[in-house]
């Protein structure tokens, strides 16, 4: 692609990145908050695109557009919230916000050297893509590391279930250790009786 | 010709943000939640960009496991909310003060 296509494609998505971020931070309206941090994913998914890395780029859409952002927005929807008294001090702390955040800034963008490197790692010249590289990586060196996250994965949806699980009265349930446990013997009774017989013949 | 320095001023840009918003949104819990992740994708920037311009997988594996803890983290952050509203009927931080010693 075009260097200058490219710059100016970089130029456009970050701007609008920041001004969703600055959104995010900033609306009044929380349901608004969470559709404009969708824009923030996926505005940096496309960033990531331009970066080259794009297995994470998908996963970006995925995982937060997908699930995580649907997620927030069925909690901001189900919860009946006053934001009135949510907002009190928003212009009080604004120039202490601006002030630290300007600062910070400041001190990150000095810590950055002007010289750094200008030009991208050449992509691998086994000609391998983006995830089959990632994913040597990830299956290789990271092995652990990748099944303690799909443990905490698996600790994170117990938990949360566990903690929204509501215990109510007068619902119907089985239990399961008796389903499982049923025997044929339990399901089906036989009962001996005496067979019917044909009443005598009318006369 | 985009450089690493463009992409790491842009990060910095987020992460800049979204400390600004956690200092002005401090009573709305959800906002908070919400700066958070901001936060996280700004290092998650940093971390694809250094991967990228240093050809090194390790940057990016580490993304994957912060998506992935990231996910975990909203998950729960978000079930505790719904059980806090539930028993308080308020998200508000200020109100929140029952550990208070």
């Amino acid at each position: 692609m075009d260097l200058t296509l490219n710059l100016a494609l970089f130029y456009a998505f970050a701007a609008v990145l920041v001004i969703a971020a600055l959104g995010v931070v900033s609306v009044k309206n929380s349901v608004h908050a969470a559709l404009l941090l969708v824009l923030t994913f996926v505005t940096s998914a496309a960033l990531w695109l331009l970066m080259q890395a794009e297995f994470l780029a998908i996963a970006l859409v995925l995982v937060y557009v997908g699930a995580v952002m649907v997620l927030f927005l069925f909690v901001v929807m189900m919860l009946d919230i006053n934001t009135e008294p949510l907002r009190e001090g928003f212009i009080r702390y604004l120039p202490v916000g601006i002030g630290v955040a300007v600062v910070m800034l400041a001190e990150m963008i000095g810590l950055i050297g002007v010289k750094s490197l200008a030009t991208p790692a050449p992509i691998d010249p086994a000609g391998a893509s983006n995830t089959a590289w990632l994913g040597n990586a990830l299956f290789s060196n990271f092995l652990l590391p990748f099944e303690t996250a799909a443990v905490i994965l698996t600790v994170a949806v117990i938990a949360a279930i566990m903690l929204t699980l509501r215990k109510r009265v007068n619902t119907k349930y089985e239990n399961p250790s008796w389903q499982v446990s049923v025997q044929a013997k339990d399901r089906v009774r036989i009962v001996k009786m005496a067979s019917a017989t044909k009443e005598a013949a009318a006369p | 010709m985009i450089t690493l320095a463009h992409f790491i001023v842009l990060g910095a840009v987020l992460f800049c943000i979204s400390v600004a918003g956690i200092f002005i949104n401090r009573k709305n819990i959800i906002i908070l939640l919400m700066a958070i992740e901001l936060m996280l994708l700004a290092v998650n920037m940093n971390f694809v960009a250094f991967s990228r311009y240093l050809g090194d997988a390790s940057g990016q594996v580490f993304v994957f496991f912060i998506l992935t803890v990231a996910a975990a983290e909203s998950a729960i952050g978000l079930a505790i909310l719904v059980v806090l509203f539930r028993n308080r009927a308020t998200i508000n931080v200020g109100e929140l003060d029952e550990l208070k010693g």
